[in-house]
């Protein structure tokens, strides 16, 4: 079990993105990163991800294990990384596949059948709905087994049913791991985290959440108080857009 | 009625109308068969040269294939060399947009004289005019892996050489797939123009010939059996490339 911590500014090319971050993830939970678009949420997922980029931390990531990172997180985006061509065993086993190591399809129709996929491994991700793919994303995620799972707006292009479903299979199958969730939603933030913050330019703030175990009941009174105070504090009048 | 809307339907349909056209411009016009032969005197010249016809247009068939599988085959393995290799990028780009500027047709009689007037100066030019078109737009498809999949290369470690077959290839087909109707498109061209430098074999030579002895009847048949040769190609490509897309 991984914990992660993050500190330092966050700079786009010569731009400083987020001044004064400090990110502490523990171990074998969920940390989430609520913010607008644009404030740099996919681009500290990209981070620590080791994927490349224009962004440079002028600070420290560093793992609790001492390890570097780089090769030890899985990510899963929006949409687009499964591939159109191969069915769901391949999607799943392209991993493995990729690094030239003896793909495990049986696992793979395991971890298929305990998102819900059982008896579609056979289709391709051209034959399934938005909500099925991201399924087929999280069993890629549980195959490859990593310390640390980085989910970038997973659920962002689902509706809103199919996304409060695959809020409680994610908590469900990835509990106990240590997860970073970037979202802009601030009811996911709330039924998911174990820990959140509210990033803007000047760092990220911590917010308070409600006592119960996620995944949490989004009508219940304590989830939905906190997602109105949340709501007000991001929202911001017409005219004041411009100026903020 | 709608049974009938097919494309086969509206194919023949067309070619009807355009050949009856033909025949009437022949008739009303009165012009002479060495000039303008009908459809009729064409279908009759077919019909009587048929040997010949077939003996020539094996000749060209079979360079035309040759030079196709082997301008295909070097195609893509530039290509793939590279997507992979930044260095070959470096080296070898600069060549291939200098072999694109230069019209191949133009070397044909250099070809020709080089490897005379047999089969192998006909490949070879097939081969040389193809290869730029496969190269180029199967090497684009190679390198442009849509980012989320080259993200999910760097997250998962891919090796290079997994990374090129696994992702790159199957995402380019559809791109291999382009190349290759322009492939089919100019290759008899190049094949024509090879013979028409200098054989003494294949539909180009015996249009030649044809055309030098006023049998203009027999040049068309020549031209019938040449354009047919190029559907035959462009069907088992579109079937081929169907195949594909299913599988996309």
């Amino acid at each position: 079990m991984t914990a992660l911590f993050l500190q330092g500014d966050l700079w786009m090319d010569d731009a400083c993105l987020i001044r004064d971050l400090e990110l502490d993830m523990p171990a074998g939970q969920w940390s989430c990163l609520l913010g607008a678009s644009g404030v740099g949420k996919s681009t500290i997922a990209r981070l620590i991800a080791g994927l490349p980029g224009p962004h440079r931390l002028d600070g420290l990531l560093k793992a609790s294990d001492g390890l570097l990172l780089a090769g030890r997180v899985a990510l899963m985006a929006q949409e687009g990384q499964l591939l159109p061509w191969a069915d769901l065993v391949q999607n799943v086993t392209i991993g493995a596949r990729l690094r030239g190591v003896r793909p495990d399809a049986a696992l793979a129709r395991e971890l298929l059948s305990q998102v819900g996929l059982a008896g579609l491994e056979a289709r391709r991700p051209t034959e399934l709905s938005g909500g099925q793919c991201q399924r087929v994303a999280l069993a890629r995620i549980l195959i490859e087994d990593s310390p640390v799972v980085v989910l970038d707006e997973p659920f962002s292009a689902l509706d809103t049913a199919t996304r409060l479903a695959m809020q409680d299979l994610a908590a469900q199958v990835l509990r106990g791991r240590t997860v970073i969730l970037i979202t802009h939603d601030p009811l996911e933030a709330l039924r998911l985290s174990d820990r959140a913050w509210l990033l803007g330019p000047d760092g990220a703030d911590g917010l308070g959440l409600p006592d119960a175990v996620p995944p949490r009941d989004y009508r219940a009174p304590d989830t939905l108080a906190a997602q109105a105070t949340l709501l007000a504090r991001l929202h911001r009048p017409v005219g004041a857009r411009c100026a903020g | 009625m709608r049974r009938l809307n097919t494309p086969l339907v509206r194919g023949v349909l067309a070619l009807g109308v355009a050949l009856a056209l033909w025949q009437a411009v022949v008739w009303a016009s009165g012009v002479p068969r060495f000039i303008l032969p009908g459809p009729r005197q064409v279908g009759v010249s077919l019909w009587a040269n048929a040997p010949l016809l077939w003996e020539h247009a094996r000749f060209t068939a079979l360079n035309l294939l040759t030079g196709l599988a082997a301008g295909v085959a070097l195609g893509v393995v530039t290509a793939l060399n590279l997507a992979l290799s930044p260095g070959a990028r470096l080296m070898l780009r600069p060549i291939l947009i200098f072999a694109q500027a230069v019209p191949i047709f133009a070397l044909a009689p250099i070809l020709t004289l080089w490897l005379g007037y047999g089969a192998a100066s006909k490949i070879v030019i097939v081969m040389l005019v193809i290869y730029f078109p496969v190269t180029s737009a199967f090497f684009d498809g190679l390198m442009r892996l849509p980012a989320p999949l080259a993200d999910l290369a760097q997250i998962m470690r891919a090796r290079p050489l997994r990374r090129l077959f696994l992702l790159q290839v199957p995402h380019a087909l559809p791109a291999l797939v382009s190349g290759l109707r322009l492939a089919v498109v100019y290759a008899p061209f190049a094949v024509i123009i090879g013979e028409w430098v200098g054989s003494s074999r294949g539909l180009g030579y015996l249009m030649l010939m044809a055309n030098g002895r006023g049998q203009t009847d027999l040049m068309f048949a020549a031209l019938v059996v040449l354009a047919a040769q190029s559907l035959a190609l462009f069907a088992v490509l579109e079937r081929l490339a169907r195949g594909r897309t299913k599988a996309h």
